[in-house]
């Protein structure tokens, strides 16, 4: 992930320590994947207990960009940044492979450089990527049009409930995804569907 | 001291392929009769205080912020 924002923004990324209590001014607050705390308790549980997610907290409710991925994804379901719960996938197995996401909202600060329906690749890599939220929470997320990614074409890698692969807060400043864009950002990677995520929500031209 | 054990289930309706997959190997080592099997969690705990209302409400309070995700979880807090 700092590979990635560094090569696309042009410069690294300032990184914050779990226990800071203070994040300086920035244009993007990333929350990258890993299995912090071994995935202990719940994937995700503990970090989002952790001083700096107040820090975080207090960003997002003032504007700033949070973009979680994976785990960061987990990290800000637990801490109540988005809703619903990131769940073991319905397969009971780590999936590890490339999948097709359809972008359900084009319309937001992180997706605004995709067209609306387009269908991306995107590198997926976790075992707790199911998503549920119930009923109720499910249909205010459609109808408000917070799905911003599905798994598309049968790619559903773990059984999230509409296939969502991504979600994004009312205000439009949060989002979560399971599926890894910094892992697909250059030819190297294999292709750059990734790259249009970054540049959008760091307000860089395509 | 007081000792309590607080027991996290998953609540009804949400999927539990962990609890599938032990139901499945019950069923294949010849166990009959099994019907649904679910997954949960058991943490016994050490309190310092002795007043049993004070540990019962802060025990509520560990389980509402860290125990249990209490959107796909339930919780139980006995005092033993």
């Amino acid at each position: 992930m700092i590979a990635a924002l560094t090569k696309i923004s042009g410069e690294p990324p300032i990184t914050i320590w779990q226990t800071e209590t203070e994040i300086p001014d920035v244009d993007l607050i990333v929350i990258p994947g890993g299995f912090s705390y071994g995935d202990y308790l719940r994937c995700g549980a503990i970090a989002a207990r952790m001083p700096v997610m107040e820090a975080v907290r207090r960003k997002a409710a003032s504007g700033t960009r949070v973009l979680g991925v994976c785990n960061g994804f987990q990290i800000l379901v637990e801490a109540g940044l988005l809703p619903g719960a990131l769940m073991r996938n319905a397969s009971l197995k780590f999936v590890c492979k490339q999948v097709q996401l359809e972008v359900a909202n084009a319309d937001t600060v992180f997706t605004g450089q995709y067209r609306q329906g387009e269908i991306i690749q995107c590198p997926v890599a976790h075992h707790d990527g199911n998503y549920f939220a119930e009923s109720e929470t499910l249909k205010q997320l459609e109808d408000n049009g917070q799905v911003v990614f599905r798994y598309a074409n049968g790619t559903n890698p773990n059984g999230s409930v509409n296939d969502i692969a991504g979600i994004i807060n009312k205000n439009g400043n949060v989002l979560g995804m399971m599926p890894h864009p910094e892992n697909l950002i250059e030819a190297a990677h294999g292709g750059n569907d990734g790259y249009a995520l970054f540049s959008a929500a760091l307000g860089i031209a395509a | 001291m007081i000792k309590a054990r607080v027991t996290v289930t998953l609540k009804n309706g949400v999927l539990d392929p962990q609890g599938k997959a032990i139901e499945g190997a019950l069923g294949s080592m010849g166990f009959e009769g099994i019907g649904h099997v679910r997954q949960g969690k058991v943490f016994d705990l050490e309190l310092s205080t002795t007043d049993a209302a004070a540990a019962r409400q802060q025990l509520d309070e560990m389980c509402a912020k860290l125990l249990a995700n209490t959107v796909i979880e339930d919780y139980a807090i006995e005092l033993i």
